[in-house]
């Protein structure tokens, strides 16, 4: 993927453009929000921005941008981390909301979350991966020939799990997308949910599909 | 403003009373000429009937004694034929009401007195004038004129007076506030306006005043204490890290060992994170959000999702988690810090509660009315004397240390009940911890 970072501390933004590049993405940087508008291009399919910046800041960058048309997914990168911060960078046009500071295997695990939504239509009504199907309208799932009986928030973990194939997510992006959660419970809740999950899709079957990802948090690996 | 009210008075008084001297004055001399004119009539008709003769010994008759009335018949050359008065006072035409002064003698002594008159000529060139004593009259007026310069002193004397006092008390007042303010201004927040007792709109003032310097001297102390703790609480963390950086590269290493300290050090910096971030969220939820931005939280509905977060965890851990929870009680809040209470709580619950114990979580109203949730466990519980202290921050109990945490849980808990207004209340369970949060109910969302 070809990502743009938009942030002023460049210190910062070159720590953030070396991890993306090891995981396998260009890099394009600017150092402020007026820079940003004469780099950004259709290239580039996810942008980070900081929210705080001189001349021109995060949340007018996004504001002016999704008013011309673009539609990139934005991650706003940012140090201001309560509720009404969030609400007013998802309400300028972000697609997500990273408080700094964050681990780089959370930033990356959500770019690329960005970075798929443009291919993955939410108007379907089934998701598969490899042999496992999820029908979203009769909440039928299946792998191979046996259906799985999952509870309501199963079905939800496992839907977004699908959504997102392939990819690293977080317990984070878990827990605020499944749970709507946006703090973290000390211990690790969600490492139970998604063994109980496990038991009842893998259990059985040879090829696991959900996969532990250490430090960073799961993958949905879709069978070749 | 103690002349403007003075002056107001005054003119205030000026106007009433002028009014009232003006209506009596011109009502008393009209009621004088009308008898006069009845008077007149009457003998004018008399005269008539009985001729010059006969008008003379009315006239004569009715000028005996002390009335105030005045009559002076003449003839056609003003030589005077009946009457109380000697001679014709003024000159005049048939007519005129004339105003003149007579003699009038009271007892033993002749005084002057003032009278109002008419001039009338009878047929056959008699002349006729007969008037009315109005020395009361001039002396009434004479009275009223005199008692309205003493009202409008006195008038002027009340206002200024009144008005100074008033102005002086005003003043000395919003003297107090303004002194009081400056106080505050230099520093010593602890100051507060002072109430006069009478509950009027200085003293609403103030009191308001007051309420506001309460509300920025709590928000204050919220962040003073938040930098206090910040400060000191990181201090020794970030120290420790940095001492073990510092010692890694002096021990000259291999790479496994500087890799292995770097891992250490990540992880001591994600607690640090942790606690960092715990401070914030305590320091928002002490200092006080806007109490207006709260909405209808519906206690049920959150409590039921915590615990069917944490279910299959505290099964993992061989603990029964049972919820009793009714469901539609609403109460004023922020969804998401109460629902990061009731997560801190539960947490700490599977945390302290042994395989094969039971915690249970309900929701309910209590006997006062109040919404409440409530988390108790089957764990080894806290000392009754110490069910305060853990409210503080970062303190755990001695014994409890192996268990990971950053010890700020209950000290959220504590801050997110200060800020809606809730009751804390941790209780024995016999055996473990019971811990409820009793809000205020909403009745409807």
């Amino acid at each position: 993927m070809r990502i743009l970072i938009v942030e002023d501390d460049t210190d910062a933004a070159t720590y953030i453009a070396k991890a993306l590049g090891e995981a396998g993405h260009v890099v394009d940087m600017a150092a402020n929000g007026e820079d940003a508008l004469e780099i950004a291009s259709d290239s580039h399919e996810v942008l980070i921005v900081d929210r705080m910046m001189p001349k021109l800041d995060g949340i007018q960058l996004v504001e002016y941008l999704r008013g011309d048309g673009v539609v990139t997914p934005v991650l706003f990168l940012s140090a201001l981390g309560k509720v009404d911060d969030r609400v007013e960078g998802l309400r300028a046009g972000g697609d997500d909301y990273l408080v700094k500071p964050f681990a780089m295997a959370e930033l990356i695990a959500r770019v690329e979350a960005l970075g798929r939504r443009k291919g993955t239509p939410e108007t379907q009504t089934k998701l598969v991966c490899g042999d496992l199907e999820m029908d979203l309208i009769t909440r039928d799932v299946r792998r191979g020939e046996s259906k799985i009986d999952l509870q309501p928030r199963e079905f939800k973990l496992l839907e977004y799990l699908m959504r997102n194939a392939s990819r690293v997510v977080t317990r984070t992006m878990l827990l605020e997308n499944v749970w709507g959660y946006h703090f973290d419970p000390q211990t690790n809740v969600i490492d139970v949910h998604i063994s109980r999950l496990r038991g009842k899709i893998d259990k059985g079957f040879d090829k696991p599909l959900l996969e532990t990802v250490r430090g960073a948090g799961y993958r949905l690996n879709a069978a070749d | 403003m103690a002349l403007g009210y003075a002056i107001l008075l005054i003119i205030s008084v000026s106007v009433l009373f002028g009014l009232l001297y003006w209506n009596t004055a011109v009502f008393v001399a009209e009621q004088t000429e009308e008898t006069i004119e009845v008077e007149i009539s009457g003998l004018a008709e008399h005269y008539q009937k009985a001729g010059i003769v006969g008008l003379s010994d009315v006239i004569r008759d009715r000028s005996q004694g002390q009335r105030l009335s005045l009559y002076l018949l003449t003839d056609q050359n003003r030589r005077p034929l009946a009457g109380n008065l000697n001679s014709w006072p003024t000159a005049s035409r048939p007519g005129d009401w004339i105003d003149f002064e007579y003699q009038r003698p009271i007892g033993s002594r002749i005084v002057e007195h003032r009278a109002h008159a008419r001039h009338f000529v009878l047929p056959g060139g008699f002349n006729l004038l007969v008037g009315y004593d109005v020395q009361d009259q001039v002396r009434l007026e004479q009275r009223m004129r005199g008692s309205m310069i003493w009202i409008g002193a006195l008038a002027l004397f009340l206002g200024l007076a009144g008005g100074l006092l008033m102005a002086r008390h005003w003043l000395r007042r919003i003297d107090s506030v303004n002194k009081t303010a400056r106080e505050i201004m230099d520093g010593d927040m602890s100051r507060r306006m002072q109430l006069s007792g009478s509950d009027d709109e200085l003293d609403q003032l103030a009191r308001n005043l007051n309420a506001m310097l309460d509300r920025i001297e709590a928000l204050m102390a919220g962040l003073r204490q938040v930098t206090d703790n910040i400060a000191h609480d990181l201090r020794s963390p970030l120290n420790r890290l940095r001492s073990r950086l510092e010692v890694t590269i002096m021990e000259d290493p291999d790479k496994g060992t500087y890799r292995a300290a770097l891992i250490d050090t990540m992880g001591e910096a994600d607690d640090l994170l942790k606690t960092f971030n715990a401070l914030l969220l305590i320091g928002e939820a002490e200092s006080g959000l806007d109490w207006s931005k709260l909405e209808a939280v519906d206690l049920s509905i959150h409590t039921n999702d915590v615990v069917e977060l944490y279910e299959p965890a505290a099964d993992e851990a061989g603990i029964s988690l049972r919820a009793h929870i009714t469901s539609d009680i609403f109460v004023r809040g922020n969804p998401n810090l109460i629902s990061q209470a009731i997560v801190n709580l539960l947490d700490n619950a599977l945390k302290y509660t042994p395989s094969g114990g039971t915690v249970d979580v309900s929701v309910g109203v209590d006997d006062v009315g109040d919404a409440y949730f409530e988390v108790a466990d089957s764990g080894p519980g806290i000392p009754e004397d110490e069910h305060t202290n853990v409210l503080d921050r970062f303190v755990r109990l001695e014994g409890s240390r192996s268990t990971v945490g950053s010890g700020l849980g209950l000290s959220l808990v504590s801050a997110v009940a200060k800020l809606h207004q809730a009751r804390l209340v941790l209780k024995g369970n016999e055996p473990g911890l019971a811990v409820r949060m009793a809000f205020p109910r909403l009745l409807s969302a």
